[in-house]
């Protein structure tokens, strides 16, 4: 059955490929996102010592459905003397990079859409163009609240994207490559071998920053429904909205997919090179040990669990410290970082960098 | 006509339409949406060139950065349109003028010394931003070094320029507020406890309405 669909698969035209691959990432991107939101209100509800949303549905999972039927069925709103064409976009130009950047990420050994050489260029190059839809939402909408707004959001995203992006010359300069799949390559070895352990830092660095990039909490004065009634998005409605919020969601889970590539290894086993070769032999468990998907999986949702645990323990930064952390904490630490790394590189201090 | 080929002319036209329509519209944040555009398909034009690191980085740095702050400008000026048009006629020879120096002068450079054959494809192999970072980093190490200090006189030079001491300003210092302790906010007193008693009703005795909760107390 599986060779058959392989063999299938490989004599189609490439066009039909790409557009088979796809879908094979973006309708279960999306089938995520949707129970990213159930998750984030039932994970938030224990933690608030509640239930959570349990109506629609068995225990609710039916939750996202009735969410996405309502949203769909609700009108769009356009605002008097609105930009319609630009109003209208915004959307789609938020969601449009946080979904193409998926792209480049391997899912399991060779498991990328496109391999391309430049692959950690492209994501850098793509999470930057989110800022677009942001601005543009907060402009079209003709309403001084959106604008402030988004200039608000877009000031941050700017600041933030500097120290990822220092964070990834970090994870660079490891690598010695820019290809993503490469880059899990070079972390092979054993758990001891990601490079978890030489850039700490960076790895802060950089989960912190995606969340500030994500407009998540502590860092969504964006949004901040206890302060302000949402920023630049304040004048959309239906599913214009619900499309930023696919957005942002779909956002998290690119970040803590990244953050688990870069920093963890991806689809490697943290088991390689610590159990010996008879373990992986095992009939099914030595599957479950050995390098796949499933690695890949556990990881990012490891890391997007922690971005529903934060939401649900920090209490919001205040405007001004947003940006002092972000500029005056922490660049200079990448920065200082990125000076250790070279010394070690340089030095070839082991296992890292031998 | 391959497809690369068709790609190129999409990319072109998508590119000289968007020069066109940010010179010639009316609204400024218009103009800046529509300079995005040309970059983004200047990027892509740079990426059929191979020049993949061009490209992405085009985007990166132009599209991602300049031009989001140039947004903001654009966004945040109370710009008079009736103003700026003002005497556009009176300047329109001088334009012209200039215009037609800058297309001879481009043309004449363009078709007397860039004249080269189609480069030949380099294979899948070929990775542009590691060639670029070699000959970078070796050949012209010096002039890359001198740019990069360059750029770094320029941002303490801006930043001297606009940072100023305002008294009036009530911003913390983040320092006095990381130093807070648990000892400089709160006393903890230490006393025996006392007998209950109400100043109202104290001389009643203790009777049924002494023994309820006082909320107050």
């Amino acid at each position: 059955m599986f060779d058959w669909m392989m063999n299938f698969y490989s004599s189609l035209p490439t066009v039909m490929q790409i557009l088979i691959g796809i879908q094979l990432i973006v309708i279960p991107l999306m089938l995520a996102v949707a129970y990213t939101t159930f998750a984030e209100r039932k994970v938030i509800g224990y933690a608030h010592v509640r239930v959570g949303p349990n109506r629609v549905g068995p225990r609710g999972w039916l939750q996202p459905i009735a969410d996405a039927l309502k949203l769909l069925t609700k009108e769009v709103i356009l605002p008097t003397n609105a930009n319609r064409f630009l109003f209208l976009s915004a959307p789609v130009l938020t969601i449009a990079p946080a979904l193409a950047a998926w792209a480049v990420i391997p899912f399991f050994e060779g498991g990328a859409l496109a391999d391309v050489n430049a692959g950690l260029l492209y994501l850098l190059a793509l999470t930057s163009l989110g800022v677009y839809g942001i601005i543009i939402a907060g402009w079209a909408s003709n309403s001084k609240y959106a604008l402030l707004g988004s200039l608000r959001s877009a000031a941050q995203l700017v600041s933030y994207e500097i120290a990822m992006g220092f964070a990834l010359v970090g994870v660079l300069m490891a690598a010695g490559t820019l290809n993503v799949g490469g880059i899990i390559e070079a972390q092979s070895g054993s758990m001891y071998h990601w490079f978890l352990l030489p850039l700490l830092p960076l790895f802060f660095v950089y989960f912190i920053s995606g969340i500030a990039e994500t407009n998540r909490a502590p860092f969504d004065v964006a949004e901040g429904e206890s302060e302000i009634v949402a920023g630049f998005h304040v004048e959309y409605s239906g599913m214009a909205f619900a499309v930023f919020f696919l957005a942002e969601y779909a956002n998290m889970i690119l970040i803590s997919a990244l953050t688990a590539i870069l920093f963890l290894g991806g689809w490697l086993s943290p088991f390689q090179g610590i159990l010996p070769q008879a373990a992986f032999d095992l009939p099914v468990i030595g599957a479950l040990l050995d390098h796949g998907i499933h690695w890949f999986l556990f990881k990012t949702a490891v890391f997007l669990f922690a971005f529903l645990w934060f939401r649900a323990t920090f209490p919001r930064y205040r405007y001004d410290q947003i940006m002092r952390l972000g500029w005056k904490v922490l660049i200079p630490v990448t920065i200082l970082w990125l000076f250790v790394e070279g010394v070690l590189v340089a030095f070839n201090v082991g296992p890292w960098f031998a | 006509m391959t497809f690369e080929l068709i790609l190129f002319y999409l990319f072109g036209a998508i590119l000289l339409g968007g020069a066109l329509a940010m010179i010639s519209v009316r609204n400024p944040v218009h103009a800046a949406l529509f300079l995005v555009l040309c970059f983004v398909a200047a990027a892509a034009v740079w990426l059929l060139a191979e020049a993949e690191f061009l490209g992405i980085v085009l985007v990166l740095v132009y599209v991602g950065a300049v031009m989001v702050l140039f947004l903001f400008v654009v966004m945040m000026l109370d710009i008079n349109l009736a103003k700026l048009r003002e005497g556009f006629t009176e300047y329109l020879p001088v334009g012209i003028v200039v215009a037609v120096a800058m297309a001879t002068v481009l043309v004449a450079v363009i078709t007397r010394y860039i004249t080269m054959d189609v480069p030949e494809r380099a294979g899948p192999e070929y990775a542009n931003t590691e060639a670029l970072g070699a000959i970078l980093y070796t050949e012209y190490v010096y002039p890359f070094e001198i740019a990069a200090v360059i750029l770094l006189v320029a941002i303490i030079a801006a930043i001297s320029l606009t940072m100023r001491k305002r008294p009036d300003n009530k911003s913390i210092d983040p320092g006095q507020q990381m130093a807070v302790s648990r000892e400089g906010r709160v006393r903890m007193v230490s006393m025996a406890s006392e007998k209950k008693k109400s100043p109202r009703r104290g001389a009643q005795g203790g009777d049924a309405d002494g023994q309820q909760d006082d909320p107050s107390k």
